[in-house]
């Protein structure tokens, strides 16, 4: 049930990517990855993978992934990603969830 | 990995002869005294493999213990039929048709389809065709996304992005025609005691470019060894009509032309070859790049979408895996 909105630091939101991935890809192995590990290296992402992550990037924090933003520049890390949203105005600019909100998601309860 | 050397686009040509003997002999072998069957059936699509495995088998096992076997369907290209019959008349040998579209349409694949298609493209209906495509590698520095393109019934085309649902959906449902038709070969294998003969080329078995237990499912693969080239080059050795050869490359899956090129593989094919010859010998992309025609990033990133299809495809090789430990001495 959505409730209101609830504003995501880069740690909330490293956490939340990390979260998705373990669900979808690791199935609980995900000791391992860093976030600065490359999927493409660590080979988890494979085409229907990129398309979840999109989806799931678009839903979670409220952004339109263009076509051209689907790099691996931009999404082939969880601090990649981080860096990509941060941009997009998906999460705070800053790091601690306190300063430089620009965007909101929704939380459940 | 190797650093310069002469690599050319004539790297893969092979003595056609010679290892049309050597796959002759080796057909013969597996078929009558491995598998212990009479003879081949083959699923000819009117393209190139299955033209040349037909042909290789005729070769192995005689024209009386090879039947091809015919299998369009609603949305198969009107010359499939037409390049499929002219190929066992080449050969002489039995030919059986059989239209797969009232099975197709019993499971409900082309409703399946079409509703997955309408997940992202809601008009999606009667009168439109519609294909799956990945970019070429040439146009894009991206990840690899999968598109759907549609054609409305008045001629109009858009290319739209899927979601993984409606991928998964659309792929789901169009897997059903390989797997039909694998049903129908085996029916014919079982009728006539024959073995069923796959015909994947190198970069199709390698690189998971198959239905596990569709196109993928067969006794056995006579030419998974060769890469798409060297099939042509036996196709020109065995005189396998002209047609067939200058045929484009295509999947015959979807309601609008789709090559392979742009379905699986980004590259063309005689690239592709290249490609994949180059990172099995180890040559670098700057020694390999001329030969292919394309910058050495772009031979980089071909590496890196070789090992991800490669990757990927360990699902659809593996056997069904089992938790206790058997004999394995049944061949």
């Amino acid at each position: 049930m959505q409730t209101g909105i609830t504003y995501m630091n880069t740690t909330q939101a490293a956490q939340e990517i990390r979260s998705f991935i373990e669900e979808n890809y690791l199935y609980g192995c995900s000791d391992s990855l860093k976030d600065s590990d490359s999927f493409l290296d660590v080979g988890i992402l494979d085409s229907t993978g990129i398309l979840q992550l999109i989806e799931f990037l678009g839903e979670r924090f409220r952004i339109t992934v263009t076509d051209e933003e689907v790099t691996p520049q931009n999404l082939d890390s969880i601090d990649k990603i981080v860096v990509y949203l941060q941009r997009k105005g998906g999460i705070a600019a800053g790091g601690d969830g306190t300063a430089d909100r620009t965007r909101g998601v929704e939380a459940s309860s | 990995m190797k650093g310069g050397g002469a690599i050319t686009a004539g790297a893969l040509g092979i003595d056609t002869a010679q290892e049309t003997d050597r796959i002759v002999a080796r057909i013969r072998d597996i078929v009558l005294h491995q598998l212990k069957r009479r003879g081949a059936v083959v699923g000819v699509s009117g393209g190139i493999d299955s033209s040349v495995v037909a042909s290789l088998c005729t070769r192995a096992l005689g024209r009386g213990r090879v039947l091809a076997l015919l299998m369009p369907e609603k949305d198969s290209a009107s010359d499939s039929l037409r390049l499929g019959r002219m190929l066992a008349e080449s050969l002489a040998i039995p030919c059986t048709v059989e239209d797969i579209s009232p099975i197709l349409k019993a499971a409900r694949c082309y409703e399946r389809r079409d509703e997955a298609v309408r997940l992202v493209v809601p008009e999606y209906g009667d009168g439109y065709k519609c294909k799956i495509i990945l970019p070429s590698l040439l146009d894009t520095t991206g990840y690899s996304v999968f598109s759907v393109v549609v054609q409305a019934p008045d001629g109009g085309t858009r290319t739209v992005r899927l979601s993984a649902d409606a991928y998964l959906g659309v792929v789901a449902a169009t897997n059903f025609k390989q797997r039909v038709r694998k049903m129908m070969e085996y029916h014919y294998a079982d009728l006539l005691q024959y073995a069923v003969a796959g015909t994947p080329n190198r970069l199709e078995y390698d690189l998971g470019f198959f239905v596990k237990n569709g196109d993928g499912a067969a006794d056995f693969k006579p030419i998974a060894h060769l890469y798409k080239s060297q099939v042509f080059q036996i196709a020109r050795y065995l005189k396998i009509p002209d047609e067939i050869q200058s045929r484009p490359p295509t999947t015959d899956t979807y309601s609008l032309e789709q090559s392979q090129e742009e379905f699986y593989f980004m590259l063309p094919l005689e690239k592709m070859d290249l490609c994949l010859y180059g990172m099995d010998h180890a040559i670098s992309p700057e020694a390999l790049a001329p030969a292919v025609g394309i910058e050495p990033l772009q031979v980089a990133r071909m590496y890196g979408i070789i090992n991800a299809k490669r990757k990927a495809s360990r699902y659809l090789h593996a056997p069904p895996m089992l938790v206790g430990e058997m004999a394995d001495d049944r061949l």
